[in-house]
């Protein structure tokens, strides 16, 4: 076995990383949430005015609201999308599999910036679908609340994270042995009852796993809302952006981090949870 | 051109036909108009080497492979057009396939909730099959949590509580260890008496097949090589590999003419047509010439002993005789022998076979 030297020596690296670049900078950020501001300077006296702030006031509930529907809305739609892609991807392509799956994550290796950009492009007033409706006859003027909107975040964010979706579920259905499914069939259920009673149960840990990543990453999303959410689109990760920027104002915008990753680690928590209670093997 | 296979007296009602099936994976053909027939409430075994076809003919029976060409009839109905889920015969598969998120119990309710039978049922007929398979206490475990042997146990029990008319087993010991096995077959065995289902078993172990079946049904690239009971398969083989499959023979390349075979330094009389035939002459049927009682048609030869493997309550020896033909007679266990021996056979027991 490794000695103890050896040991100490390998873990150092990582702790150092971890200590380095994650715990101090949280402990910093939380310190900044219970701080204030006062003429552009920072006060370091020990308060929750941040939290009391984030809390009564409607801009900043309104936003968090506003980033968890799209997120939630995100996640639905990615799952609806993901599931049955990686569904037949699994069973029901044959040799094309390998092909097709390569071809579903082609997309993750496309700059997140160009297809933010590319999303602009298309759904801009003189952009790509607003030409097409027009030229349908089926628009007179060009659409100008395609692009600048929620909506136009949660397509952008969907287009996004579908593959993160899709390759847990994708992992997860083939994992299932297919003397299972012939099992099912066997005992006289017929397709669609195997589907809800065989072949989803079994699924759901890799569901579970992309639906979580789909929603957490959406939750701090930034670049989307401010490539094409206009005013209307905006997301809490922007408010922190303009609060530790223009506004100048760290401490609130801590405070506003601290809460969204509590909640996130809540997320976490909870589907780690359930997973592990959904864990067969 | 295949020939008829041999059949023990033509069963009287067939649960089971199978007519002239083909079945072809791209380029590879893996059954070749293959025609049987299953007697209600029999136990026949499909036996043969890995590749023989043995398993994706009962994959076609289950439904989960079609035919190429061919078909298979159940009680005056088409099977091979029906779904997997619509036909009345249940699989135990090679490694169980127990639904890993469900519990014995939920498990084994599978079938009856599938099929959507009431509550009370499914809780009483659930109970009466494990039971049955002495798994009651079991019932709320996890599927995943148990042996081989239970979990070969449940997916019996998962299969036989629809009351299929026909119950498939494909190579279910295989996964068991030696001593379990044993116990496994002579349970099945006694099962299979009790409720009566028709078995159509699988596998590759020829003395698992000899112990359990009715009936054997010896397959080889694709085609039966003979459907017989396992006395009869033993005691009278229709073709080299069957003899060479089942037991251990010795193979006679013999010329008959007038009813009388002749075969390196011995002949003896045989009802075959003259010309070439090739004999199975079983090691067993070999005795040593002093101490055998004298049969009325015995053929006496003298050869000499290279080997002789001592094996309990019998031994094996490697025999040759003067003109060089090698042959292996097991004897029961005795002296150690050496030099050139006086042996014996009797004429009956030496058995035309084809090639």
């Amino acid at each position: 076995m490794y000695s103890r030297r050896y040991k100490l020596l390998v873990s150092v690296p990582p702790v150092l990383w971890v200590a380095l670049f994650l715990l101090s900078p949280y402990a910093l950020m939380f310190a900044h949430s219970l701080w204030s501001v006062s003429d552009g300077v920072i006060v370091h006296k020990w308060n929750l005015g941040n939290y009391a702030t984030l809390f009564t006031n409607p801009v900043y509930l309104q936003v968090l609201f506003r980033t968890a529907r799209i997120a939630a809305s995100v996640t639905l739609l990615s799952v609806l999308l993901g599931f049955p892609l990686a569904y037949f991807l699994s069973f029901h392509t044959g040799p094309r599999k390998e092909l097709l799956y390569q071809l579903v994550i082609v997309p993750l290796w496309v700059s997140y910036l160009v297809r933010g950009y590319a999303w602009k492009t298309i759904l801009g007033s003189d952009g790509v679908l607003n030409a097409f409706l027009q030229y349908l006859h089926i628009t007179r003027e060009p659409l100008s609340a395609l692009l600048y909107s929620p909506f136009a975040v949660v397509l952008m964010l969907t287009h996004i994270y579908t593959p993160f979706v899709f390759l847990p579920i994708y992992a997860a259905l083939e994992h299932i042995p297919r003397p299972l499914v012939e099992a099912s069939q066997d005992l006289g259920a017929p397709p669609s009852a195997t589907f809800f009673r065989v072949i989803l149960p079994l699924s759901l840990p890799g569901l579970l796993a992309g639906a979580t990543f789909a929603f957490v990453l959406s939750l701090g999303d930034f670049l989307a809302p401010l490539l094409v959410g206009g005013h209307s689109g905006t997301m809490i990760a922007n408010i922190v952006q303009s609060l530790f920027g223009a506004a100048y104002d760290w401490p609130l915008g801590a405070a506003i981090s601290t809460l969204i990753l509590v909640f996130t680690l809540a997320v976490l928590g909870l589907t780690q949870r359930v997973e592990k209670r959904w864990y067969f093997e | 051109m295949t020939f008829a296979p041999s059949t023990a007296a033509s069963p009287i009602t067939a649960l089971l036909d199978i007519r002239a099936v083909s079945k072809r994976f791209g380029p590879r053909e893996v059954l070749t108009t293959l025609s049987l027939e299953i007697a209600s409430g029999e136990f026949l075994t499909l036996l043969g080497e890995s590749g023989s076809g043995k398993t994706t003919l009962l994959r076609l029976v289950a439904g989960f492979e079609q035919p190429t060409a061919g078909e298979i009839w159940m009680q005056g109905e088409r099977l091979d057009k029906l779904p997997p889920y619509k036909r009345r015969v249940n699989t135990v598969f090679q490694h169980y396939a127990l639904f890993p998120h469900l519990n014995v119990s939920e498990n084994v309710a599978y079938g009856l909730q599938a099929a959507g039978a009431a509550k009370p049922e499914i809780a009483t007929r659930v109970k009466d099959a494990l039971a049955m398979v002495r798994m009651e206490e079991y019932a709320r475990a996890k599927s995943t949590k148990l042996s081989g042997g239970q979990q070969q146990r449940v997916a019996l029990a998962r299969a036989l509580v629809n009351r299929p008319k026909l119950l498939l087993l494909d190579e279910p010991l295989s996964a068991l260890d030696a001593n379990l096995r044993k116990e496994m077959q002579s349970e099945l065995k006694s099962l299979q008496r009790e409720v009566g289902i028709t078995f159509l078993f699988v596998t590759h172990d020829q003395e698992e097949a000899m112990a359990l079946s009715d009936r054997i049904a010896l397959l080889r690239n694709g085609t039966l090589e003979q459907v017989a009971s396992p006395r009869e398969i033993y005691a009278r083989p229709a073709t080299a590999y069957a003899a060479q499959f089942i037991g251990q023979t010795n193979l006679l390349r013999a010329t008959v003419s007038s009813g009388v075979a002749l075969c390196g330094g011995f002949s003896f009389p045989c009802s075959s047509a003259d010309g070439p035939q090739l004999f199975s002459l079983r090691p067993e049927s070999i005795a040593l010439a002093s101490g055998a009682p004298q049969f009325a048609d015995g053929v006496r030869f003298s050869a000499t002993i290279h080997q002789q493997i001592y094996s309990g309550a019998t031994e094996l020896l490697a025999l040759q005789t003067a003109n060089g033909t090698s042959l292996r007679a097991r004897i029961a266990a005795g002296e150690p022998l050496c030099g050139p021996q006086d042996f014996i056979f009797s004429a009956s027991e030496v058995i035309p076979v084809r090639e």
